[in-house]
């Protein structure tokens, strides 16, 4: 009886274990779809951004409005952060704790500095009178880029989150997948911003 | 200081009709009822933990269906209101405004909280069953889809008798719903309460991808797959990629409203026609949405009733897939007269033409699925024979729609209100009918009376033909939509009696169909075998209702129908291999979070609808912390031991014995 007991219990672990990798893999692939999804509302912002931006009804228009090198600067940054969400991962998969919560602390950093620049750039605008009631331009372009800047602002919160978690419990399959996770939605709101960069702001000064 | 409380309550509440009177009365005296019931059962616990907090997808599949029953409900009593006021010329029933009200909000509920819903349901109870898994994918994620719907479907029904409905049709087509035409907050809550409940239905589309390619039993490759479960991985492709386009159009018209962007309004730039082709965009996949997974029942049960394997499996596939691509390309062809020139107008043409051949091949494999089958006539084979014809008449005048300068003559008439009725009627309500017969005896473990099923059949299907056929012709005599009322000189006046006739024969046969599920459940003929219907695929090869972990060792599958093949193997006296030894089972814990999440989302739908900041923005902080409180637990699952497994299917299994 307690030998059973015994083999019972082990066999538990064993499947146990297995169990957490496919589970974790599976999560992963769930926010794979999840990003196809975000790609198409983004799309659909582009759509209409595109549709609407000649629409500016006597107000500013994009040339007039647009400072670059505060644009170029935020690019800067956050391809910057990127990368160094690159080297959280490189760090996680050799194992290096500490260094990995250093490098996702300087991307988070470098996030909250784009958004900072972002907020400047639209305080700015509003200032110039140009705000998101003026016109159907503006509108659509508060829009977007604002709905890029909640999508980066978000996850600032999360991965604040999943540093005082690493923290605690260091690197485990489920914090792993997680870091994972987050990088892959921090690369992908990058490439997003490529596109507002061009489509929004080097399209609209040309 | 009592004059700004009177002032504030006769905004806030629906007054001086005595039907919305009526309806307040009863609410409030129901919503007292059921919590003087629950205390005094003491039923508060039990709520709470097998019901409000679960996670397991068979019980929120069964909430998804009560649900949309109570929905339907409603929505058909819009729909007789409206028949009434439409039965003789000059009814002095509803008001101009009232009947604008109630055609779209029947709208809404029918295709957003009646038919949604119950797809859902049956894709909870049917799927994980039918590919031998355990749960879904997410479980949680699927209690959190299952409250957003429901939070949503509350708060959008909530405008009846607080600050009034939406009136702006089913799409809500600016200008006339932007703040100009429409400034109460009616379409403020059409906004929200769509808004959060679509945020479940994308997630529940991510959810079944997921659960079905990922968590199939061994064995079961994707074209073993039974045609359920196809369908509803096609219905799911095309959720994930209309859904965002609808929560896109919807946060824009909102900020229209709230923020005076520009986005639809007619000045400073906007653009109302943008709205029109982005919500088609959403608009038309969500018809395929709703109507594969009707397909995907009527083949199973066509392959059950019939005793025959489907007729063409492959070619069912393929047209599934190709449909729910197509359905992409054809939303223009709701708005033909709008403008967009001959060539846009013939590629929609084309495209909606072209989206009949693969509905035709499925036809016709359904018919030579039955042809030389032994059939035999349950209630859930009559309504798939009924869908049959009901599908290729509305199919037909589908594709006369679609000629794009003949729907110069029809749009907008009752001629389209007959069509797309019947599709939506003829395909997608007796569809999921169908479903519901079919796997009530899984669900409950006892089946349907058949005999006041039948009753309820006959009523609907005749009272169907009676209703929508006079619509034709009344459309192509010119009488138009979301009219609601007519001259005596029009000559429409019987053809519309008539039609409120065959209305309220569907009234009927829903009575029938209330009557029948309480008549079964106080019969309660226990159905022991798990098998009632001679089932082929997996969900019949266990005990009904399914214990909770649904299989206690995953099934080996072998072929296509391989329960089946699995019972042909057994009476050629081949014994199946011995089942593998019991393992304890890995199951997600119950959660509190997608409910109270849920309803934080629903104050601040109902903080923004009011424009009450100071409601709306602490919950969405609340809805953070939930989040952040998800975030951080850990112990989210456990694993039911080998004992209780036993424990369980000696229970079950003796039951069947
Ligand atoms: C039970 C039988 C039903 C009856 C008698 C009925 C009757 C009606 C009537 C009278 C209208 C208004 C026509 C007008 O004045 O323009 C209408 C509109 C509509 N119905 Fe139904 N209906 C039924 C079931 C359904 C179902 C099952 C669905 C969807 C799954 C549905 C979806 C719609 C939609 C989308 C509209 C258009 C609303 C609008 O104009 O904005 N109906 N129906
Ligand atoms: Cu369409």
């Amino acid at each position: 009886m307690a030998h059973a007991t015994a083999t019972a219990h082990t066999g538990e672990h064993a499947h146990g274990h297995d169990h957490e990798h496919e589970h974790e893999s599976m999560k992963t692939f769930g926010f794979w779809l999840f990003l196809i999804t975000d790609c198409i509302l983004f799309g659909t912002l582009f759509a209409t951004y595109v549709v609407l931006r000649g629409n500016t009804s006597g107000g500013p228009t994009p040339a007039e409005l647009f400072e670059m090198p505060g644009i170029i600067a935020e690019t800067f940054i956050l391809l910057t952060s990127s990368f160094t969400s690159g080297l959280a991962v490189l760090a996680m998969n050799r194992g290096r704790k500490n260094q990995l919560i250093g490098w996702l602390a300087v991307t988070a950093l470098l996030g909250a500095a784009f958004i900072a620049l972002e907020m400047l750039e639209f305080v700015n605008m509003v200032h110039e009178g140009a705000t998101i009631a003026t016109s159907a331009f503006l509108s659509s372009f508060f829009v977007l880029v604002g709905t890029h800047g909640l999508h980066v602002s978000l996850g600032l919160i999360w991965m604040i989150g999943l540093m005082l978690q690493l923290r605690k419990r260091g690197i485990t399959p489920v914090t792993k997948r997680k870091v994972d996770v987050i990088c892959l939605y921090w690369h992908f709101l990058d490439v997003v911003w490529i596109f507002v960069f061009t489509v929004v702001y080097l399209m609209g000064v040309m | 200081m009592l004059d700004s409380i009177k002032d504030f309550a006769s905004e806030f509440f629906v007054t001086g009709d005595p039907l919305i009177l009526g309806a307040q009365v009863s609410i409030a005296i129901a919503m007292v009822a059921i919590l003087f019931v629950l205390s005094y059962f003491k039923k508060w616990g039990w709520l709470w933990r097998e019901w409000l907090t679960t996670v397991d997808h068979k019980k929120i599949g069964i909430m998804y269906i009560i649900c949309s029953i109570l929905m339907l409900f409603r929505g058909g009593v819009d729909a007789l209101l409206m028949r009434l006021q439409l039965a003789m010329p000059e009814m002095q029933f509803l008001e101009a405004e009232h009947y604008n009200q109630i055609f779209t909000t029947h709208g809404v509920i029918m295709i957003l909280f009646m038919a949604m819903p119950l797809m859902f349901g049956l894709f909870n109870i049917v799927v994980p069953l039918q590919i031998g898994a355990r749960d879904v994918a997410y479980p949680f994620l699927n209690a959190l889809s299952f409250w957003l719907f429901f939070w949503g479907a509350m708060l959008f029904n909530v405008s009846f008798v607080i600050g009034g409905s939406p009136d702006a049709g089913w799409l809500a087509y600016p200008p006339l719903s932007g703040l100009t035409h429409s400034p109460g907050v009616g379409q403020n809550f059409y906004i929200w309460g769509i808004q959060i409940s679509g945020i479940g239905s994308l997630a529940t589309g991510i959810n079944f991808i997921v659960t079905i390619l990922k968590m199939r039993a061994p064995g079961m490759t994707l074209m073993k797959m039974p045609m359920f479960t196809w369908s509803v991985f096609s219905s799911c492709i095309i959720i994930i990629f209309a859904f965002p386009i609808l929560t896109v159009t919807l946060a824009l018209l909102f900020l229209d409203r709230f923020l005076g962007t520009h986005f639809f309004t007619l000045d400073a730039g906007g653009n109302p026609m943008m709205y029109i082709n982005l919500i088609w965009m959403w608009g038309h996949p969500e018809v395929y949405i709703v109507v594969l997974p009707a397909f995907g029942i009527f083949s199973e049960i066509a392959a059950t009733f019939s005793k025959k394997k489907l007729f063409g499996y492959k070619s069912m596939v393929f047209a599934m897939i190709s449909i729910s691509v197509f359905s992409f390309f054809t939303w223009a062809h709701h708005f033909f007269t709008m403008g967009s020139g001959a060539d846009v107008n013939a590629f929609f043409a084309v495209t909606t033409m072209a989206i009949a051949i693969p509905t035709g091949v499925k036809v016709f494999n359904w018919l030579f699925t039955m042809f030389r089958g032994r059939i035999t006539f349950t209630t859930p084979m009559m309504w798939m024979i009924a869908f049959i014809p009901c599908f290729v008449i509305g199919g037909m005048t589908g594709v006369l729609l679609s000629v794009a300068p003949a729907d110069f003559q029809f749009h907008n008439s009752y001629f389209l209100i007959a069509h797309f009725h019947q599709v939506l009627i003829g395909g997608v309500a007796f569809g999921y009918f169908a479903g519901l017969y079919y796997w009530w005896p899984k669900m409950f473990g006892f089946k349907l009376n058949e005999h006041l099923g039948k009753w309820a059949f006959w009523f609907w299907n005749i009272g169907f033909y009676v209703c929508f056929m006079p619509q034709y012709v009344l459309g192509l005599d010119g009488m138009t939509r979301r009219m609601y009322t007519y001259d005596f000189d029009m000559g429409w006046g019987p053809l519309n009696l008539v039609s409120t006739i065959g209305g309220f024969m569907m009234g009927i046969g829903f009575i029938f169909q209330v009557w029948q599920i309480a008549y079964s459940i106080k019969k309660n003929q226990k159905d022991v075998t798990g098998d009632p219907w001679n089932g082929r695929t997996l969900e019949w090869s266990i005990p009904s209702p399914a214990p909770l972990y649904n299989f206690a060792t995953l099934p080996q599958v072998e072929a296509v129908d391989d329960w089946w093949e699995k019972k042909q193997k057994r009476e050629q006296g081949i014994a199946p291999p011995p089942a593998p030894p019991l393992e304890p089972i890995h199951m997600p814990k119950n959660s509190g979070i997608p409910f109270i999440k849920s309803l934080l989302w629903f104050f601040v739908g109902f903080g923004f609808v009011w424009g009450w900041l100071w409601m709306a923005i602490p919950a969405l902080i609340g809805v953070g912390i939930c989040m952040l409180v998800r975030q951080f637990s850990y112990d989210t699952d456990y694993y039911i031991p080998v004992s209780e497994v036993q424990k369980a299917e000696a229970q079950a299994r003796g039951a069947a014995l």
